[in-house]
């Protein structure tokens, strides 16, 4: 049986982990979400399909696609109950957020793009500029999630 | 007149009998919420109502708004996804154990014991019942036949409505399912379901000249397929509320409520 400063120790951890997990979750949905809404609906840059996507990509893309989906739901969900058992780690909350956010965004800039060439940012245009601002974007909100852990880290813990 | 079309206005005829149908069981259901012992949440009666007119619309979408893939893509999507989430969240099984008097609800009761209704309500098998059937109407010459026969497109809507309820309850439903797996496994299926969805969506959308296999008119077949894209997208997404709601209510009344350990490692399986 563990000792009662180490069991509050590793008690703080897995607050710390499901907070953090909780929200890249949501982050990665999020992420999606506003690529689907701001860039196919509202910009009209992407294209639903652009004609050159193999069987594969397509597939994949279907996968990704219901991941994101369920990805905010179940982030939501898993937020909404650590609040309501008062045990959410703020700092690690905001952390995974931005963690989520620039992690999906990195993945959808380098292997969708990219990799998969699912689709690119927009068309008729030059790409470098997009891909450039798309991933330094993502490179921006990763280093502020991660300065964001480190000093959560180090921080005492605060639920509220 | 071609055979479509003829096809066409039978269903246009089909649909009244199947209108009676519908307001007789939306009366019976009405009828056993206020036979329930101790009440009947009017939500779910609400929800059975819904579920019902929405049936109804369905049918109707062709004859009103006209054929073409659109509106009966609307069709399927309302029969195949919205209704059954709205019938299933409705608790009609609930209902009836609690309508039924204690003798007369054991035969129910046997049956949601039976291992034949485990498997079969098995997300699992919910899934390949549901999806395996979509992809077996789009992809093979069997859309070309419900286009021409009435019959077997009044079947292909049945099986969307049949398979359909079977999935939204194996994954969300409030109605007891004796032996249904976890929420790890449920929430797999729903993935699954909404993957095999959104490829065959996109399948369909690049390449409107194979499949359906034997299809006449590929007007609006590409707005067919953003709109199966799509309106799928919020019937999944609102499985994954209910999924995900069922999980919050299940968690209030089973973890215990300590702050320090919120998801204790050996909890009660939810």
């Amino acid at each position: 049986m563990a000792t009662g400063p180490r069991r509050a120790h590793r008690e703080h951890g897995a607050r710390f982990g499901r907070s953090l997990a909780a929200t890249a979750v949501i982050g990665v949905g999020l992420m999606a979400a506003v690529d689907e809404i701001v860039f196919h609906q509202i910009l009209g840059w992407h294209h639903f399909y652009d004609r050159s996507t193999p069987m594969v990509g397509l597939l994949s893309d279907g996968l990704l696609h219901a991941g994101e989906l369920l990805a905010l739901v179940a982030g939501f969900f898993l937020f909404a109950d650590l609040r309501r058992h008062q045990a959410l780690h703020r700092g690690a909350a905001w952390a995974g957020l931005l963690l989520g956010l620039g992690g999906f965004q990195l993945f959808d800039g380098i292997v969708d793009h990219k990799l998969l060439r699912l689709h690119q940012i927009r068309y008729g245009v030059d790409l470098l500029p997009y891909d450039l601002a798309w991933n330094g974007a993502a490179l921006l909100l990763l280093a502020a999630g991660t300065v964001v852990l480190v000093r959560a880290r180090r921080a005492p813990d605060r639920t509220r | 007149m071609t055979a479509a079309s003829a096809a066409h206005q039978g269903a246009g005829w089909g649909v009244v009998p199947v209108l009676v149908l519908l307001a007789l069981a939306v009366a019976a259901y009405a009828l056993a919420a206020r036979r329930a012992p101790r009440g009947w949440s009017r939500a779910r009666t609400a929800s059975f109502t819904l579920g019902a007119l929405l049936v109804a619309a369905s049918l109707l979408l062709p004859p009103l708004l006209g054929h073409d893939p659109r509106t009966h893509m609307a069709q399927h999507l309302l029969i195949g996804m919205y209704t059954p989430l709205a019938l299933a969240m409705a608790a009609p099984v609930s209902l009836a154990l609690a309508a039924l008097g204690p003798r007369r609800r054991r035969p129910l009761a046997r049956l949601l014991r039976s291992r034949a209704l485990h498997v079969l309500g098995h997300p699992l098998t919910a899934l390949l019942l549901d999806t395996g059937g979509l992809y077996l109407v789009h992809l093979t010459p069997l859309h070309a036949a419900a286009q021409t026969r009435p019959g077997v497109h009044a079947l292909v809507l049945l099986h969307y409505l049949a398979a359909g309820y079977l999935f939204a309850w194996s994954v969300a439903g409030p109605d007891p399912a004796p032996r249904r797996p976890g929420t790890a496994t449920r929430l797999t299926a729903l993935f699954l379901a909404a993957a095999a969805h959104a490829f065959l969506a996109k399948l369909l959308y690049a390449h409107p000249g194979i499949w359906p296999p034997g299809h006449g008119h590929t007007t609006g077949a590409r707005e067919a397929a953003q709109l199966m894209y799509y309106g799928g997208d919020l019937a999944e997404l609102l499985l994954g509320v209910a999924l995900f709601t069922a999980w919050y209510r299940r968690r209030a009344r089973t973890a215990p409520r300590s702050a320090a350990n919120p998801w204790p490692a050996r909890g009660p399986r939810v």
